[in-house]
């Protein structure tokens, strides 16, 4: 059992979402991204994402993209993002979700990945490799231990999901717009909000790994509306920009989404 | 067909999920349409009635005699409405928009050529118009900006990363993927995710093959090297397609070596790497961590890191090569071309001028086809400032 699925079965045991915190590697600074890190951990994340900062993050909103420089601009390198990891690991048991665009790994296949493992990165997320090109670097991935996160859209049609989803060996992350990340979720709206639940039903007929559901979910009450419906719920942006201000507050938006997760009895 | 690279190693749909279905669908209808009499027909009537079409070819002896060279021929892709080469895609992808049901159109540009033909189709066509362009762009193409603006289209600066082509791509990208029911991306080159480089070059094959016929016409017989300047590369895979099957006609890429290949460049086929970079694999200009390396061209229609996958192909395979010109050689040449020939060029055509002193040098004795992929008003501007930083 990979300790992916171990985190949501946790948070469904608790009668709870599980909650994935992304945050940019290196962002603002490595020692000052691995306090963050720390403290996201420990204010009490379930999964950790590790975004590898990219010069063109074209799937990601100003947010993301301002960290991503941020990160590249205080020197970030994959051999320090994996770094980060190690050291996250030897505190922490949260599992550790790698979040990436192709060509940093690219550059680096296939040893990468026998090394992120052994970093105690337990999933690989490849943001702009759809399942078409995915076996470049998921049967590599496999060998070396790594769960395989497959991204589903809104856009995606019935047809395609099965397909999309087949290659998961961690969970599956529902991309819950037509955007980048950071965009508004607009879950106050009650077509909206069915809308969601009706999009994660149709990817739940295709799969029975665990659904988390992502982009744009900022609020508590967004991680609410989706806890319902969903097995997990991503936040990002939201947490980066209140890292911004200080680690502090950005730990206590942890506490608060986390308390969002809980389900009604 | 989704999912194989089309081109040996190269090309690919290496986009975000949001985007897939959307570029499928685009695949199936360019596919669908390709195939149509009537979309062709109404593509070679606006190729004949608004852009001008065919373009001539030209006899250029007094260049030929400046360089000692037997026959030098332009393909006179400047002489198109709107000034280059850009406009021939653009009437292609914006009825192909119209055919699809897209009621918006969105675009990036780098010189300005791509986004002035977009806008320009757009009016045509009375399509809402978005061109994304790098700040720095705007900030050295006053000119295609205005231009743009008087078209009825909306030009966003990009201020991100290194304000550029790259950075408008980037940001042409998240819109896309923000509007992909309504909108239609129209990518300047032959470049980006399949079906783009597939069809941007087909919708300039009539560059080649009117070339082709041209010098047939002319000369009764093939230049022996076809040649033309490659930022993405699609005015160089317009002429390469009428030629590439004919196994004696060298087929030559020009690409900007910038301040030279040890400073500031654009010279992704002399420096660049495999990668996966805006929905494509192919080679890009990165660093040892696959991080997009920063573009440096005087020509803001070069100044760009990566290649059309077909490029990268076709030089793996040993069919095209490809040279690289610094900015002060496309200087030259542009002045050398203006005072014999009477032609201005864009600062992008100039690097394919650039590259026959080297060619020549070879082999003298042949026909030299040189691809006049625009015009260039749009550069006096940047011209004009090297002139005075010159004489400083």
């Amino acid at each position: 059992m990979n300790a992916i699925a171990d985190a949501f079965a946790n948070a469904r045991g608790q009668g709870r979402a599980a909650l994935v915190g992304y945050l940019t590697a290196y962002d603002p600074d490595e020692i000052n991204s691995l306090e963050r890190l720390y403290a996201a951990c420990e204010a009490g994340l379930d999964v950790l994402e590790l975004g590898v900062p990219f010069s063109d993050p074209t799937a990601d909103g100003p947010g993301i993209q301002a960290a991503m420089v941020r990160a590249l601009s205080a020197g970030a390198t994959l051999d320090g993002v994996l770094r980060l990891a190690a050291a996250v690991r030897e505190r922490f048991a949260t599992p550790i979700v790698l979040f990436s665009y192709a060509n940093p790994l690219l550059r680096r296949a296939p040893e990468v990945f026998a090394r992120a493992a052994g970093a105690g990165v337990d999933g690989l997320l490849v943001v702009d490799l759809p399942p078409e090109h995915g076996a470049e670097f998921r049967s590599a991935a496999a060998a070396a231990g790594l769960a395989w996160v497959p991204l589903v859209a809104p856009t995606t049609p019935d047809d395609r999901i099965g397909r999309v989803v087949a290659d998961a060996t961690g969970f599956v992350y529902a991309v819950t717009l037509k955007g980048v990340t950071g965009s508004a979720l607009g879950v106050e709206q009650a077509d909206r909000a069915a809308a969601l639940t009706e999009q994660l039903r149709r990817i739940r007929a295709h799969t029975d790994r665990p659904i988390a559901a992502g982009f744009g979910v900022r609020t508590p009450a967004d991680v609410r509306a989706l806890a319902a419906a969903a097995d997990g719920v991503v936040v990002g942006t939201a947490l980066i920009e209140a890292a911004q201000i200080s680690t502090a507050d950005m730990a206590e938006l942890v506490q608060a989404l986390r308390a969002a997760t809980e389900r009604p009895a | 067909m989704s999912g194989q690279l089309q081109f040996g190693e190269f090309g690919g749909r290496y986009v975000a999920e949001t985007l897939m279905p959307a570029v499928a669908q685009l695949g199936e209808a360019w596919e669908a349409a390709w195939k149509d009499p009537a979309f062709h027909a109404e593509y070679d009537r606006i190729m004949a009635q608004y852009v001008g079409r065919p373009s001539p070819v030209s006899v250029a002896p007094r260049l030929a005699a400046a360089l000692g060279a037997r026959r030098i021929l332009l393909k006179r892709e400047d002489l198109n409405h709107t000034g280059s080469h850009k406009i021939n895609n653009c009437v292609g992808q914006a009825l192909l928009a119209k055919r699809m049901g897209k009621t918006r159109i969105i675009a990036e540009t780098g010189a300005g050529q791509h986004g002035v033909a977009t806008a320009t189709v757009c009016a045509y066509f009375g399509l809402p118009c978005v061109v994304y362009m790098g700040a720095v762009d705007v900030e050295r193409q006053e000119l295609n900006v205005f231009r743009m603006r008087l078209l009825g289209a909306q030009v966003v600066p990009v201020t991100a990363g290194s304000a550029t082509l790259k950075d408008a791509i980037n940001e042409a990208l998240r819109d896309w993927v923000a509007h992909v029911d309504d909108t239609h991306y129209i990518i300047g080159s032959v470049m980006g995710p399949d079906p783009y480089p597939t069809m941007v070059r087909e919708f300039h094959r009539v560059i080649g093959t009117e070339a082709r016929a041209q010098c047939l016409q002319l000369d009764g017989a093939l230049p022996d090297v076809v040649l033309a300047c490659v930022g993405g590369g699609s005015n160089a895979m317009g002429i390469f397609s009428g030629f590439v099957d004919d196994a004696d006609v060298a087929l030559v890429g020009a690409e900007a070596a910038g301040e030279g290949l040890d400073g500031k460049h654009a010279a992704t086929m002399a420096r660049g790497a495999v990668g996966v970079y805006h929905g494509m694999r192919s080679i890009v200009l990165q660093d040892d961590d696959g991080q997009l390396q920063e573009a440096h061209s005087i020509s803001a229609g070069l100044d760009y890191p990566g290649v059309g996958p077909e490029h990268a192909h076709l030089r793996t395979i040993g069919r095209a090569r490809y040279v690289s010109i610094t900015d002060a050689q496309a200087l030259q040449a542009l002045d050398l071309v203006a005072r014999t020939e009477g032609i201005i060029v864009a600062l992008e055509t100039a690097h394919a001028f650039a590259a026959l002193p080297e060619l020549v040098a070879e082999d003298a004795d042949r026909t030299f086809l040189v691809n006049v992929s625009g015009r260039g008003d749009k550069d006096m501007h940047t011209v004009m400032a090297q002139r005075e930083a010159d004489v400083t």
